[in-house]
């Protein structure tokens, strides 16, 4: 069990409460993360990485671990506490001023 | 009795304002998607329930969302908005060739006769429409197509497809403007387009009456009379009187011509309505005065309104959006400043009061008449 947490405009938008959680088989990355979230809340297709070129939009972040990363290859795998459901992967927005 | 709905979109999200046909009193509704900046909401005419708005956001792009139930509820539905085959580029501020690049929904424009099929306008400029209620979009791409698109340049506020105009009369007629693009025209439903800016001056381009390269701010027409179009062009008011074949300046005794809005009175074709504001950048009103300018004579004559809007020390703006009418009688004036106002004239624009004063900034107002 995969768990996920995300901003609160996302949360809103997918209409969850708290953490999401996704089950996955298989390698536990980005891009098999993101996969089941928008398999699971296709609202939340294009809101995180681009459609097209399935890239992170550029004022999100991907956290874990008290670790940035956000530039780790989408395939390379999470870190061990993540895929075992103990910490979660954390979907940031960055911090606007004024 | 008549009802009348107003659909403001704001920089940090939807307000639903609604009032009976005197348009006295008036119950406010929101924020729906708080946070967000909501660049338009617009009714169907076919089902006036059936809402739709863009919601965007430069943390999560773009979101769009639908209402079957005049706006107490919403959905959202697709928001994949991909350019048709390889982009290309269009010109970029520095001359350069620059890729398209979706950015934004800026308009949305719902059929006049079917509430699933609805066009929208986005940034970089193109033109997608859907037929399923917004589940799905395709571009229209003979638009950015036809030839002049890789001469296209954004303006100060980005490369955007503002302004759609549906002509009941002519079903497959469609008029579109672009800032920095210019005006133009499809004849077949949005298949092939051609420019329509002959007569605009444009100083600040190398050729200031090229074919493409105007900063249109918006178009209106009035569906009775759907060959003459009103336009306000980043400076000069315009009209023409052949469908865009030609247009001619109309700014006469306005005290500056450059703006945003511009609007037709509902039941009388030559009454028009612009709000005149100071440039090239400050973009607030001539000597901190509000004033909605309002011609009998489908232009050149012009007579200042501004019982009910203030007239000292104010610095608004009124964006392209931002001004609507209803269809009642007397017929109902609206629009919406970037101050978060929004005023309201139950009399054609002779008296003004505020709906509103304290919204977020104002990017744009609809207006819906409710049996």
């Amino acid at each position: 069990m995969i768990r996920v947490i995300l901003p609160p405009h996302l949360v809103t938008l997918a209409r969850v409460t708290g953490e999401v959680q996704l089950d996955l088989t298989g390698p536990v990355t980005q891009s098999s993360v993101l996969d089941a979230l928008e398999a699971r809340y296709p609202v939340l297709r294009g809101t995180i990485r681009d459609y097209v070129t399935l890239q992170r939009r550029p004022f999100l972040r991907f956290f874990a671990c008290e670790r940035d990363l956000s530039h780790q290859s989408p395939e390379t795998p999470l870190p061990d506490a993540v895929a075992a459901g103990t910490e979660p992967l954390v979907v940031l927005g960055a911090i606007a001023g004024g | 009795m008549s009802k009348v709905r107003v659909l403001v979109g704001t920089k940090k999200g939807a307000f639903v304002l609604t009032s009976d046909g005197k348009r006295e009193r008036w119950d406010v509704n929101g924020p729906h998607f708080g946070g967000w900046e909501i660049y338009h909401v617009k009714g169907s005419p076919a089902d006036p329930n059936r809402l739709y708005a863009s919601q965007s956001s430069g943390w999560f792009g773009q979101v769009i969302q639908r209402s079957n139930d005049g706006g107490k509820t919403w959905d959202a539905v697709g928001n994949k908005f991909v350019y048709d085959g390889v982009p290309g580029t269009h010109q970029w501020y520095d001359g350069t060739p620059h890729p398209w690049e979706f950015k934004r929904v800026w308009h949305l424009e719902p059929s006049l006769t079917d509430p699933d099929t609805v066009y929208a306008g986005v940034e970089d400029a193109a033109m997608f429409r859907t037929t399923d209620g917004g589940q799905n979009w395709e571009e229209l791409s003979g638009l950015r197509g036809h030839g002049s698109g890789p001469r296209w340049a954004p303006g100060a506020g980005g490369m955007c497809l503002h302004t759609i105009l549906l002509d009941r009369a002519h079903p497959n007629r469609i008029f579109i403007a672009i800032s920095a693009a210019g005006a133009f025209r499809s004849d077949d439903a949005g298949k092939s387009w051609k420019p329509i800016n002959r007569g605009l001056k444009s100083q600040h381009i190398p050729e200031p009456e090229a074919d493409v390269g105007h900063c249109v701010h918006r178009i209106a027409l009035h569906p009775k009379r759907p060959d003459v179009l009103f336009m306000q062009k980043h400076w000069d008011v315009m009209r023409t009187d052949n469908a865009g074949d030609s247009w001619r300046e109309i700014s006469g005794n306005l005290p500056t011509d450059f703006g945003f809005v511009i609007d037709v009175h509902a039941h009388e074709p030559d009454t028009i309505y612009v709000v005149p504001i100071k440039s090239d950048s400050e973009h607030y009103p001539p000597d901190g005065k509000l004033r909605v300018y309002r011609s009998r004579t489908g232009g050149d004559q012009w007579e200042a309104l501004t019982n009910g809007l203030p007239q000292s020390d104010c610095y608004v703006n009124v964006l392209r959006d931002s001004m609507a009418v209803d269809s009642l009688d007397p017929c109902g004036v609206y629009f919406g400043t970037t101050g978060g106002q929004v005023y309201a004239s139950a009399n054609a624009g002779d008296r003004w009061a505020p709906i509103v004063r304290d919204l977020p900034a104002v990017l744009s107002v609809e207006v819906q008449t409710l049996a």
